[in-house]
């Protein structure tokens, strides 16, 4: 069970997408876990064969239990990173040869389960794609390539489109998703929809109690997956960090103003030439710009363990994202330092978008190294976070408002934002965080060089 | 495009970035990103979205107009009006 966020302890396994004896590549996704927050697609981390399924779904374990085992694969040992060196499985127990990736002699040529599955489910044969992967491996993109998913397709049972509203009224209720028809867009469950299934099932109940079993009843109120609430438990996730972070860091804050002028202005500019789904927006100039100057500026970037502060090699940025409905998910953005501004756009909108449609992955909750919040989206001009542990540091950016400024002894109107960083003063002291907030401000005046 | 229409395709185009959108109790002049909670990303996909519907380009000066549903309606209708559509 991988740790998925700071506040994670334990989890639930829902469900596998892997039986023993498949072959996984790194970053298949085996399994789907439900934590105190979300839903989350679990990747494999080697490549390699599943030997055991350990644990069953229904059941929560501990952060760090062996859920299940991998074996060799290609004559490397493969591990889970999360299992304890003990459990993994000692290498010669599947045969090297008899699993080994790559082009087969037959003419078929070698696909991941997962994509195997998604080839069958769009009725392709394998033999007749051109595998762009490593060795002639069939990809994801080369199914994709060649039959793009079916714009309107049933969704399935637990990606299926349900509001944050509806999840938490068929909770409340009782109620199983699965037998609710969605009247919103592709079958999306609204709380409408909810609300309807259950006056249905009220009514149905009332007459059929005297002279027949409630037959109608149980089939909507026996849920065999049941769809958890997380507004509670993600609730209490939040409580128990927080309090962790208030009790055991001495926090001291910083905060600046600086003007938008340059960037707003470049951004503009950029996006006139761009279609809209190449555009940028400004917070995407302030996570780069955050993520050079956590990289440059030694004690913000990093972890405090074990009393002392460990720099982090590259910056892995969390993004506050908030939860329609409440609540609050931080998916991470790895290598942020390496990202060009269109990639970051990129794995930004994927990152919320996940939060807010469907599951984040594993890969993309664990080892944030610095975080940022941008409160500004909800029309505040500053915010003092609080940092999340085991990380030193919380970046928070303010809406971006005119204001009255002075630029060469002249007064103007200009674009501006507020900066905050709340850090932990045991790994840094304010003059270190003062020469990263300024080194944010002064990036951003150069929007072109970033 | 007409009034009805341009109304139409923006509430539905709003419902899939929020799917409990109600729209009945929404006056035209309320301001649809505070009262949708729709972030700058939100606010880009419906953009994108309402390009792709109605054929049309909405540049980041055309950004004020869709502060409003009454202000989408009035540029969707003038976007998509045969006499000043802009070129897609």
């Amino acid at each position: 069970m991988p740790s998925l966020g700071a506040d994670m302890e334990a989890g639930t396994v829902l469900e596998w997408r892997v039986r023993s004896g498949d072959e996984v590549r790194r970053g298949d996704i085996m399994a789907v876990v439900d934590t105190e927050k979300s839903e989350i697609e679990v990747e494999s981390f080697s490549d390699g064969v599943v030997k055991d399924i350990v644990v069953q779904p229904g059941n929560k374990v501990a952060v760090g239990t062996v859920l299940a085992t991998l074996s060799e694969s290609n004559g490397r040992p493969a591990a889970e990173p999360t299992i304890p060196a003990a459990a993994v499985t000692p290498p010669g127990d599947v045969p090297a040869s008899a699993a080994a990736p790559g082009p087969q002699i037959d003419g078929v040529p070698s696909a991941s389960p997962v994509v195997r599955h998604l080839a069958a489910e769009r009725g392709l044969d394998l033999t007749k794609i051109h595998g762009t992967g490593n060795r002639g491996t069939i990809t994801r993109s080369d199914i994709e390539h060649v039959a793009p998913t079916p714009p309107v397709k049933q969704p399935r049972l637990a990606r299926r489109r349900v509001s944050p509203l509806a999840r938490r009224l068929a909770a409340a209720a009782g109620v199983d998703l699965d037998t609710i028809t969605g009247t919103g867009l592709h079958g999306a469950v609204r709380g409408d929809d909810v609300r309807r299934a259950q006056a249905d099932a009220d009514r149905a109940r009332l007459p059929a109690a005297k002279h027949a079993p409630p037959t109608t009843a149980q089939a909507i109120t026996t849920n065999p997956i049941p769809v958890a609430d997380h507004r509670d438990s993600m609730r209490r996730a939040i409580a128990r960090l927080m309090t962790k972070a208030n009790a055991q860091i001495p926090h001291y804050y910083l905060t600046t103003t600086f003007d938008m002028t340059a960037a707003i202005d470049w951004l503009h500019r950029q996006n006139e030439a761009l279609p809209v789904s190449g555009r940028l927006i400004p917070a995407v100039l302030l996570l780069r710009a955050t993520a050079l100057a956590a990289q440059d500026i030694d004690g913000i970037n990093g972890e405090w363990r074990d009393e002392h502060f460990q720099r982090a090699s590259s910056v892995n940025l969390g993004v506050v994202t908030s939860v329609r409905g409440g609540g609050l998910m931080v998916p991470i953005i790895p290598n942020a330092e390496t990202l060009a501004l269109p990639e970051l756009m990129a794995k930004l909108r994927g990152a919320v978008e996940r939060v807010r449609f469907g599951r984040l992955l594993a890969s993309e909750l664990a080892g944030a190294t610095i975080t940022v919040t941008n409160l500004g989206e909800h029309g505040v001009e500053s915010v003092y976070g609080v940092v999340f542990p085991p990380q030193v540091a919380l970046v928070g950016f303010g809406a971006v408002v005119e204001r009255p400024w002075a630029v060469d002894g002249l007064l103007g109107v200009r674009p501006v934002v507020t900066a905050t960083l709340a850090a932990d003063h045991r790994a840094s002291d304010g003059a270190v965080g003062a020469r990263f907030l300024a080194r944010i401000g002064r990036l951003m005046q150069k929007p072109g060089e970033l | 495009m007409t009034e009805e229409e341009a109304r139409a395709v923006i509430e539905e185009e709003i419902r899939h970035i929020v799917p409990d959108a109600d729209f009945a109790e929404m006056t035209d002049d309320a301001e649809l990103r505070e009262e949708l909670e729709l972030d700058s990303l939100d606010f880009l996909v419906l953009i994108e979205r309402l390009c792709r519907r109605a054929h049309c380009r909405i540049d980041e000066n055309d950004y004020p107009a869709l502060r409003s549903m009454g202000g989408g309606i009035r540029l969707l209708v003038s976007r998509t009006s045969p006499d000043t559509a802009t070129q897609p």
